[in-house]
């Protein structure tokens, strides 16, 4: 569900961009709200805020109740998966305003209104016959139903701008919005949808919520659900209808879309969504006519449809637990980890192959064991010592070996080594004792394994293994005691019968 | 005498005219335990659909408890395939639990504690009160058959319809749910089921119809569980009158398109 959702905003959001600037171009605000160059920054912001302003006190009511409306049935459209559907409505309806205003021959809200509506039945109509009687897909059949009638608004509202009466039209804010020209009678009209949302949700949320999730349990127990759908459907198209003025045909399915789209990725439950969705939609508005009162000529309907889009983004980034940057972080950390768990290992393998005789190793051992280059060699060794795993001396006679060092581990450093290959060595033979992988088999697995072993399952894995010396390769396993008290070449170191020294 | 839970008569459905179901007659007991049992595309769920009324029939009817089957279908508890809905939707087990209870609250009513007391109950039963608050979306295949299975107890009907309740389910689910049909069946309740493990269906039921587009038999399973009638529904010899079946059915209509063109 999720990534269909996000496909259609990718396409939303370059639309929303692509709006706005050919807004800004060819400069179709030609009302804003009064601006005063001379007003500083913070002035605008009180002055916004103390909203004296009876234009912006309009603006803003209705920005925020459109938010709402279409925050609250948004919801219902995203988890039915109607989007494409939202955006087909919102389309459709163009024609219907073109001919609402031959028709009244001005710009009659109520005109408006009822060739809207009526656009909008039969671009549902044309759908419904589309998937009833043609083998066309549903996707298909919204998108020619979408273009279609599209088309033929633009041909209409490009006749009217030619028409004697048609010059001071404003029609093109229906295209793009225009918040500035809203007027109290808008209100109203954004007020009464949300009012008839608000009583259709309350009266109707269990059947609602179940038919959604359900349809034919639904349906068995008498539910109507084509009923509940044509009154969604009806309320789709009022709450369209009514945010074109702010929003505009092209734009008006994003806030539908957006602020549900964000509510789906935080919360589990309806009513959880449904608020959540509608506190969006409401600062979605609200932040957008803010941002328009503050930038010059920007428009409002793009404004509000961006400051959704980076809430989404905000939210789709910082949610807990599965958030794209919190995600990163923990990744990021996590291969800084194993780089170190890495080295730490090189490095121990270097020590082993000496026996345990010295405490030290030079870089060159570690360039040549890992097989890096100098700079590669010097910035693990650096991650190291940020991580107080080791320290680093210069060799006395660095004249002969240019840029060559010691590197000693520190207690910490010794002991998380002789974890890492302890957890190594543990998992190889665990394979091959238990799993009965062949010997050969088990070293890549065990590269990978051994830096997500927790402490819990080392334990299981020794008394499974009944605490065992030596690994597959028939390699000494670092026991709990030699970490403990850096040990692991007294024991070895006795047995050879050589010089013992602490590695640290 | 009471009238029979479920009564068929000649009913026959087709698909894109194309016969799924051929003048199938059926009487199921009250207290019965029945499974529905044949090859697949032998109209299995499309019987339980029809009962349910959402496939209308080309002919013949269905009577629930000897009355009309639209009001007769709030008496039965249906469960669906698993498939049939979508799990991502913002619920979580209660509120599905929940939707059981809603056959008996009307519009503008709200669900009550006692509703709420049923579900919780209900929820106990298939073994799933710890995943109570959990959104559906994150449960196992067989975790999302219980509550499939809780909400039909919530809902306390007299019939159970369920289409394949043990498809794709873990040991354990498949126990649970056996033993809560058994518990359904000593409380009188009629339960059908659509199956297909024939090996199970011996020990689950205790009626078994055996179905292949047409009813090939139905009664008590030690009459019905026989090598000969078994064979008969999964064997070959019923592909030749299907085959005429679908072809019968296509000829008028090809002729009809053309006249249309």
């Amino acid at each position: 569900m999720f990534w269909k959702t996000e496909k259609t905003l990718g396409f939303r959001c370059s639309l929303g961009i692509i709006t706005a600037s050919l807004a800004f171009s060819t400069n179709l605000e030609a009302k804003q709200i009064d601006w005063n160059e001379a007003e500083s920054f913070f002035e605008r912001t009180s002055r916004f805020w103390q909203m004296q302003d009876q234009s912006v006190q309009i603006v803003v009511l209705g920005s925020i109740l459109i938010g709402i409306s279409c925050g609250l049935i948004g919801s219902y459209v995203v988890t039915r998966r109607l989007s494409l559907f939202g955006d087909t409505l919102s389309h459709a309806v163009l024609p219907g305003i073109a001919i609402g205003f031959i028709w009244s021959q001005s710009k009659d809200n109520l005109a408006l209104l009822i060739g809207a509506t009526l656009a909008g039945f039969l671009g549902v109509t044309c759908l419904t016959l589309l998937q009833k009687y043609t083998p066309i897909r549903q996707d298909s059949a919204l998108g020619i139903v979408l273009s279609g009638f599209y088309a033929i608004g633009i041909c209409l509202l490009t006749r009217i701008q030619k028409m004697e009466f048609g010059n001071q039209s404003g029609l093109d804010s229906f295209l793009f919005g225009q918040a500035s020209a809203l007027s109290i009678n808008d209100i109203w009209g954004i007020g009464i949808t949300l009012a008839g949302i608000g009583l259709f949700v309350l009266a109707t949320h269990k059947e609602l919520l179940i038919s959604g999730f359900d349809p034919s349990f639904a349906r068995s127990i008498g539910i109507h659900t084509m009923l509940l759908q044509y009154g969604l459907w009806i309320l789709l198209a009022f709450c369209i209808i009514t945010s074109l003025q702010v929003i505009g045909v092209i734009l008006a399915s994003a806030l539908l879309i957006i602020p549900a789209a964000t509510a789906s990725l935080l919360v589990k439950r309806m009513n959880a969504y449904l608020f959540l969705a509608s506190l969006l939609g409401g600062i979605a508005g609200l932040g957008g006519t803010f941002l328009s009162f503050l930038g010059q000529g920007l428009p409002t309907g793009p404004l509000i449809v961006l400051v959704s889009t980076f809430l989404f983004l905000l939210v789709l980034g910082f949610r807990p637990k599965t958030g794209i940057f919190t995600h990163w972080n923990f990744s990021r950390t996590h291969s800084i980890r194993i780089k170190a768990e890495n080295t730490l290992k090189a490095v121990y393998h270097i020590l082993e192959s000496q026996n345990f005789e010295k405490t030290s190793i030079t870089s060159q051992d570690l360039m040549q064991r890992v097989g890096i280059g100098r700079g590669d060699c010097d910035r693990e060794i650096q991650l190291l010592i940020r991580m107080n795993l080791a320290t680093q001396r210069s060799t006395r006679d660095s004249s002969k070996l240019p840029g060559q060092s010691w590197i000693t581990l520190t207690p910490e450093g010794w002991e998380y080594a002789c974890k890492i290959v302890r957890n190594h060595r543990l998992w190889e033979l665990y394979l091959t004792n238990e799993a009965e992988y062949a010997p050969d088999h088990v070293h890549e697995d065990a590269e990978k394994i051994e830096h997500v072993l927790g402490d819990q399952t080392i334990r299981q894995l020794e008394r499974i293994l009944s605490n065992p010396r030596e690994d597959p390769h028939g390699k000494l396993i670092p026991s709990l005691d030699d970490m403990e008290h850096g040990g692991i070449e007294n024991k070895h170191a006795a047995e050879v019968g050589s010089r013992s020294g602490n590695p640290t | 005498m009471r009238a029979k839970p479920i009564e068929i008569h000649d009913l026959t459905v087709s698909y894109q005219k194309k016969p799924v179901l051929y003048g199938v007659d059926l009487e199921v007991e009250e207290g019965s335990l029945v499974g529905i049992i044949g090859p697949n595309g032998a109209g299995k769920s499309t019987l339980i659909k029809t009962i349910m009324n959402m496939i209308t029939p080309n002919g013949g009817y269905v009577k629930i408890f000897g009355g009309n089957q639209k009001n007769g279908i709030k008496r039965i508890g249906y469960v669906p395939q698993r498939e049939s809905v979508d799990w991502d939707f913002p619920v979580t087990v209660m509120d599905v639990v929940l939707m059981g209870r809603y056959a008996h609250t009307r519009w503008f009513r709200r669900i009550g504690k006692s509703d709420r007391r049923v579900a919780q109950a209900c929820l106990e039963q298939v073994d799933m009160t710890a995943f109570a608050d959990r959104q559906i979306g994150n449960l196992s295949g067989g975790q999302q058959q219980r509550v499939f299975l809780a909400r039909a107890l919530a809902q306390d009907s007299s019939i159970y319809l369920m289409d394949e309740p043990f498809a794709g389910v873990d040991a354990v689910t498949e126990k649970t749910i056996i033993s809560i049909l058994k518990n359904m069946k000593k409380e009188g309740k009629t339960v059908v089921i659509v199956h297909h493990d024939l090996a199970t269906a011996k020990e689950y039921f205790d009626h078994l119809l055996l179905l292949n587009m047409r009813k090939v038999a139905y009664g008590p399973i030690n009459e019905v569980f026989t090598h000969e009638l078994l064979q008969k529904t999964y064997g070959g010899k019923l592909t030749v009158f299907s085959e005429i079946a679908s072809r019968a059915a296509k000829q008028p209509e090809i002729e009809n398109e053309n006249a249309e063109k």
